[in-house]
């Protein structure tokens, strides 16, 4: 520990990093604003472990018997529904806080193992489109970029209602990432602070909502499959309006998800985190008779297969990966670590991503530094990825005796920590009580 | 001009009276659903009826939304929600009421509402012209990208709340908080604005706003109203870069 020396003892109340926002505030007059998620430790995929095959379970032979991983995401009531290869998809991130060719990484990285990308507060972009074999294309408060052009060429549309890193917050693109590029298609005055509503301008309420789905479904012939994506805070009752409103799939995103740019105080103390959010959901589903036929997505925090696995057994059809999928890209590598210092950070805490400085080429607008990526190597380390996330889940749920990641159940697992085991409603490792129950 | 955001060639927004029975192909929603209205006017193609007439739309919802075509609709009748949303290229004239989002993210071509628009009136919309020739209500062209609407009447509370390109024209009053967090939408206002919203400000009237609100007027067949008798309002930018001495107006 730099600076410590026998008898100096650091408050608990007011560590560094505290006094450090204190005097950062007292200095800017302005909340700390950055990307990436929650930062702060909370319960998690983490504190649970499967039990796996024993005496009484019989499990599948690795590499040899099948365990299937598809997933059909969309069919309540759209004629064309996604039908994707795996159960991981990629979270909406916009054009404007990533650059054009991070967006086509994404598409090339998704197509490759047969997956579907998302768009973004931004619009869509043709880079995107053409290298997405599915594209999810996003209704947000601001609608920036919205047209109907796009919405036929979309595979889905997903209505943003709120995102786990802010529920109840609206979008921020700051002045300096705001190019000609991104301006134009935003219909805003280049270089300005643009500040998405937290609201959508036609809509107030879930009655309301369900005639807006209706529009979009006429407009689009009922073809597209149409997804509510909520931050997580009250799931049972946002995933039952959800279904009531005529959602053909949730989108559920808990506190850890990600963000190009939120307040701290955002990020860190509005929501809840996604491991207590998918029991509620699920039972939200249940209770009205339609999971597995109305698709849960859950994202927050997803870094392996593991925790992929893990919200699947909870109830979950899918999940998504924002941050995760830009570190598979190359954000936060080591390689960049001189780079990130010369911008007063490092590889690994790199989490300014709403300043377009970005050394990867990843967060930013400004084209020197967006050529520096190279999108074919990156969708092919994505592709990389998220086959190794598939590869580990269907390792997991072999063992468990799964010949499908949907027939993963909760009863395959338990709990380390008491609030995980009150959460997630599995035994406290060891015994059979769960908290609550 | 983006001919995309052009407004119709033709007189296309005028409250003509609707075009006969002999030459429009009528649909009376009493009988035919709602779902094929609407696939029909997706699909009319350079070959279909160029003029279309509802009979007894009863307040239905997304009547006549997403259609992509020249063609003219007349809705003899109220409607509901997001009647003619996403509009391209099409006139559609209500002869009624219609409901919320009248319009909403209309694209180019013209929306006419002979009767009174609820709220969220030409919401989002990126082009075209939507005229209203009763009151509008609240958070009329809300977030406004770059259509233009013209009230006959008044408007409610916020409207032209985050609008951010186009023209609004009120003949009557406007309600509270006209143009909070405006961007750069031109506002005119005939009547009295019960109040600013944040960061909008009166404006001074030159040349140039007189000739384009006199050329509004017209598109939209108002008569009776002087360009001379309309105030101007527009943003102020003191919020478009955060600057913590306006963290009041936040």
């Amino acid at each position: 520990m730099p600076g410590w020396k026998p008898g100096l003892r650091e408050s608990a109340l007011f560590g560094r990093d505290t006094i450090h926002e204190i005097q950062r505030a007292a200095r800017e007059g302005i909340y700390d604003i950055r990307g990436f998620g929650a930062k702060r430790a909370v319960p998690h995929f983490d504190d649970l472990l499967f039990l796996g095959a024993s005496m009484s379970r019989y499990p599948l032979e690795g590499y040899r018997e099948r365990c299937d991983t598809d997933v059909t995401v969309g069919a309540r009531h759209a004629a064309k529904p996604l039908q994707l290869d795996i159960p991981i998809t990629i979270a909406g991130m916009s054009f404007g806080a990533l650059s054009a060719p991070a967006k086509e990484a994404l598409g090339r990285g998704a197509s490759e193992v047969g997956t579907s990308t998302t768009t973004g507060d931004g619009g869509m972009t043709p880079e995107e489109r053409e290298h997405s074999r599915m594209l999810v294309y996003q209704l947000l408060p601001s609608r920036y970029g919205m047209n109907p052009d796009d919405l036929r060429k979309a595979d889905a549309i997903e209505i943003v209602v709120g995102q786990g890193a802010k529920p109840g917050g609206g979008g921020m693109l700051l002045g300096q990432k705001i190019s000609d590029r991104v301006a134009e298609m935003r219909d805003l005055p280049k270089g300005i602070d643009q500040r998405s509503a937290c609201r959508h301008p036609d809509w107030t309420g879930p009655d309301d909502l369900e005639i807006k789905i209706h529009e979009l479904r006429e407009i689009t012939d009922w073809q597209k499959p149409i997804f509510i994506k909520v931050g997580a805070t009250r799931p049972y009752f946002d995933v039952a309006l959800a279904v009531k409103a005529g959602a053909d799939a949730v989108v559920l995103d808990g506190m850890q998800g990600g963000t190009a740019a939120t307040q701290e105080v955002f990020i860190e103390h509005v929501g809840i985190p996604t491991l207590a959010a998918i029991r509620p959901a699920v039972d939200a589903l249940q209770d009205l008779g339609v999971h597995r036929e109305v698709q849960l997505i859950v994202s927050g925090g997803i870094r392996s297969g593991a925790d992929v696995a893990k919200a699947l057994a909870l109830g979950a059809d899918a999940v998504s990966i924002g941050v995760a999928a830009l570190i598979a890209l190359g954000d936060n590598s080591p390689e960049l670590d001189a780079d990130y210092a010369e911008i007063g950070s490092a590889a690994g805490f790199y989490d300014d991503w709403h300043e377009g400085r970005d050394p990867s080429g990843i967060s930013t607008q400004d084209d020197e530094l967006a050529a520096r990526f190279d999108p074919e190597l990156g969708g092919r380390r994505l592709a990389n990825y998220l086959r190794t996330m598939v590869l580990e889940a269907q390792t997991l749920a072999r063992a468990c005796g799964k010949s499908h990641l949907h027939n993963l159940e909760p009863e395959d697992l338990v709990a380390l920590t008491l609030e995980a085991s009150a959460m997630a409603r599995v035994p406290l490792a060891g015994t059979t009580w769960v908290p609550g129950a | 001009m983006d001919p995309s955001r052009a407004h119709p060639a033709e007189p296309g927004a005028s409250g003509r009276p609707p075009p006969s029975g002999l030459d429009a192909q009528e649909i009376d929603l009493a009988i035919t659903p709602l779902r094929d209205l609407n696939a029909a006017l997706h699909d009319v193609g350079e070959d279909g009826p160029r003029r279309w007439r509802v009979l007894n739309p009863r307040g239905a919802h997304a009547l006549a939304a997403g259609i992509d075509a020249p063609i003219e609709v007349d809705v003899e009748g109220h409607a509901g929600y997001y009647c003619a949303g996403m509009n391209q290229l099409a006139t559609v004239r209500v002869h009624g009421n219609a409901g919320v989002g009248v319009a909403e993210n209309i694209m180019s071509g013209s929306v006419v509402v002979h009767g009174n628009a609820s709220q969220s009136a030409g919401a989002t919309g990126r082009g075209g012209l939507v005229s209203i020739r009763g009151d509008a209500s609240a958070r009329c062209g809300i977030s406004m990208k770059g259509v233009d609407i013209v009230v006959r009447g008044s408007v409610g509370h916020m409207s032209a709340f985050m609008a951010q390109k186009g023209r609004l024209v009120v003949c009557g009053d406007a309600g509270e908080a006209l143009g909070d967090s405006n961007y750069e939408a031109r506002l005119y206002v005939r009547g009295a604005v019960a109040g600013l919203g944040a960061d909008c400000v009166e404006k001074e009237m030159r040349d140039e706003h007189r000739t384009e609100l006199g050329e509004l007027l017209g598109l939209a067949e108002v008569e009776g109203c002087e360009v001379s008798e309309f105030r101007r309002y527009g943003s102020a930018r003191r919020l478009y870069n955060f600057h913590v001495d306006n963290a009041g107006e936040y």
